[in-house]
């Protein structure tokens, strides 16, 4: 990206200023490099996300954003309803809550190196994954509308883990804005055995262990210290998500018409959140919401069910379970007065700071942890919210490494197998349900992650927590 | 772009990937795109054996949409039937869209196992004729 249009507000902030037809300004949240390695269609969305109506203090780009469906992805903005804010289906994207979430085995590394062979050959004998695999729920389209009301609840009442871990998930579990009657049969009809399925593409089941703490109060609070096993499970709504991403383009296209909002790309299509097409758009997504902490949920526990048939001195407790595709309904502060916003955070992550009223109450002193997404070679990070992510995006932060090359060109360049064995050189066991994707998701084909995560910490959105490095990974 | 002839061809895009068919027609450009869409999802596309056929009909404002209606059909159907398809027919008026998709269930051991597709999407896009040739493409999120 072209760095002479933009204003240096500090060494990890940027502003796009204000012109033409933007009623706000946009933010870009990254390093010097990072900001020059941004492709140019960032700089086009972002403002033409800050000319949408009812849009709060800025159109925003983490620092790992990159080109996106109408969105960058890495894209956060907040509308005020009472200001005729909208609602857009590119703000969300197609996998709906897609996000990460993080269990904690209570053993170190050493204690766990002589079982993870045996480990991840039995979770992936255990939990399908790839394209076209289904899971071991079946459900009629009554059941899915259930899961669709309750979330994560569901997951926990059918015997799917605890009661006591739903605290430990974002909104508590489930998000109580979800209304069935407002997804589509063909979406329902495309779920119904897809819960407790982990896809394919970018999402992974890892066995990772903590290779650094950078703050020990946060990492304490989480129960972590250096060398302690977790597994990160990362994928989102599956096909229903998807579907209703599908279903609604479709008709968030018909109402820019009808509400005269003039549109600058298809997939940024939207509605006023207060007519009748947005409250619809709203109460589905609400529905993904759920369908994905209702996912997330069901794999962690068959995680738990494998971990502690192999290792039953390993305990499997949740640490935190967090989405980085929604909109959502928050309050925040703005010129010292509280306002209820729609926040849309298309691939970024809610990072509420210390304090924040829901968090659990063992998190409250040092603030909501996030789960950043390296490559199967290389890191993933904890972080935390921090007060000035507050104020800077609306308590937003990145939410992985992004992609440096194409699928296509990574392809041309490696082979699955070669994958597997370049791991495997570095002590990685790679279990992969489709050799393409393998190659397509080679390490090198992904940017920096640390970068990524040092601005993000120097920028103020959240802080480093830990470093993680990868054991064994499952991918779909 | 690659050099232009009847058939169809994936192209990049940073994080998912293009599907592009080409054709003397539109509607065998339109076949076409179907073609590069069961690329991505399986493995072996020659091994799908055209057993059953299955009725599609969709309409949308343009042939832009059209086509990534048509493309977000197929990935519904083949979800929902659990099906690959190896073979497709389409008949276009205005802006409807009524065709078949001929294909068998589908099985990881015989057509291997590719890549899911979530969406077509509207990113680069287009429905147009260029040097006497149909084009049809969009990037689909993989």
């Amino acid at each position: 990206m072209d760095k002479g249009r933009l204003q240096k507000i500090s060494d990890c902030i940027w502003q796009i200023p204000k012109s033409g037809q933007m009623r706000v300004p946009a933010f870009i949240f990254a390093d010097s490099r990072l900001l020059s390695d941004m492709d140019e269609k960032v700089y086009t969305q972002l403002t033409n996300v800050s000319c949408l109506p009812g849009i709060v203090k800025g159109a925003m780009a983490m620092p790992d954003a990159h080109w996106g469906y109408g969105f960058p992805i890495g894209g956060v903005a907040a509308f005020d309803p009472d200001q005729g804010g909208v609602i857009s289906v590119g703000g969300v994207g197609y996998d709906i809550s897609c996000g990460v979430r993080c269990h904690r085995l209570d053993i170190k590394r050493e204690r766990l190196l002589p079982k993870l062979s045996e480990l991840i050959e039995e979770l992936f004998r255990y939990i399908p994954a790839g394209v076209g695999s289904t899971g071991k729920i079946k459900l009629t389209a009554n059941k899915l509308d259930d899961v669709l009301i309750h979330g994560a609840h569901w997951a926990v009442d059918k015997g799917y883990g605890f009661r006591e871990e739903l605290e430990f998930i974002e909104e508590g579990g489930r998000v109580r804005d979800a209304d069935p009657s407002k997804v589509s049969s063909t979406a329902k009809e495309r779920q119904k055995r897809q819960i407790g399925t982990l896809g394919s593409g970018n999402h992974y089941l890892e066995i990772q262990y903590v290779e650094e703490v950078f703050d020990k109060d946060a990492a304490s609070a989480y129960g972590l210290e250096e060398d302690d096993v977790v597994i990160s499970i990362h994928c989102g709504s599956r096909a229903l998500g998807h579907q209703i991403g599908t279903d609604y383009l479709q008709i968030l296209g018909a109402a820019s018409k009808k509400y005269d909002i003039p549109i600058r790309e298809r997939e940024l299509v939207c509605a006023p959140i207060k007519s009748q097409e947005g409250s619809d758009y709203f109460k589905a997504v609400g529905c993904g919401i759920n369908c994905a902490l209702a996912n997330r949920q069901v794999l962690g526990h068959l995680t738990r069910q494998v971990v502690q048939r192999i290792i039953p001195e390993a305990s499997c407790q949740l640490i935190y379970d967090v989405s980085h595709n929604t909109c959502k309904v928050e309050k925040h502060r703005v010129n010292d007065k509280m306002r209820k916003l729609l926040v849309h955070r298309k691939g970024a992550t809610r990072a509420f700071g210390p304090g924040h009223k829901d968090l659990p109450k063992i998190y409250k002193d040092v603030g909501q942890p996030l789960f950043i997404g390296g490559t199967m070679g290389t890191s993933s990070y904890i972080l935390t919210g921090t007060t000035s992510g507050e104020e800077l995006a609306w308590s937003s932060a990145c939410h992985g490494a992004g992609r440096s090359m194409s699928r296509r060109a990574a392809l041309k360049r490696w082979k699955g197998k070669g994958v597997i064995n370049g791991l495997r050189a570095k002590g990685i066991i790679l279990k992969a349900a489709s050799l393409r994707g393998a190659a397509e998701e080679a390490p090198e084909a992904y940017k920096d992650v640390e970068r990524v995560v040092d601005a993000t910490h120097k920028s103020g959105l959240a802080k480093k927590v830990a470093r993680l490095k990868p054991l064994a990974v499952i991918k779909g | 772009m690659e050099k232009l002839s009847p058939g169809w061809q994936t192209f990049d895009h940073v994080a998912d990937i293009g599907i592009r068919g080409i054709g003397y027609t539109v509607e065998e450009a339109f076949e076409n795109g179907a073609h590069a869409l069961f690329s991505l999802l399986v493995d072996n596309p020659a091994s799908i054996e055209c057993r059953n056929e299955i009725d599609i009909e969709c309409s949308s404002f343009d042939l832009t949409a059209l086509f990534v209606a048509w493309i977000n059909k197929l990935i519904s159907i083949s979800d929902m039937k659990h099906m690959v398809f190896g073979r497709f027919r389409v008949v276009i008026n205005a802006n409807s869209l009524s065709g078949k998709a001929i294909g068998e269930k589908w099985s990881v051991e015989k057509h291997g196992r590719g890549i899911e597709v979530k969406g077509a999407t509207f990113t680069e896009a287009l429905v147009e004729k260029r040097e006497g040739l149909w084009i049809a493409q969009c990037v689909v999120d993989v």
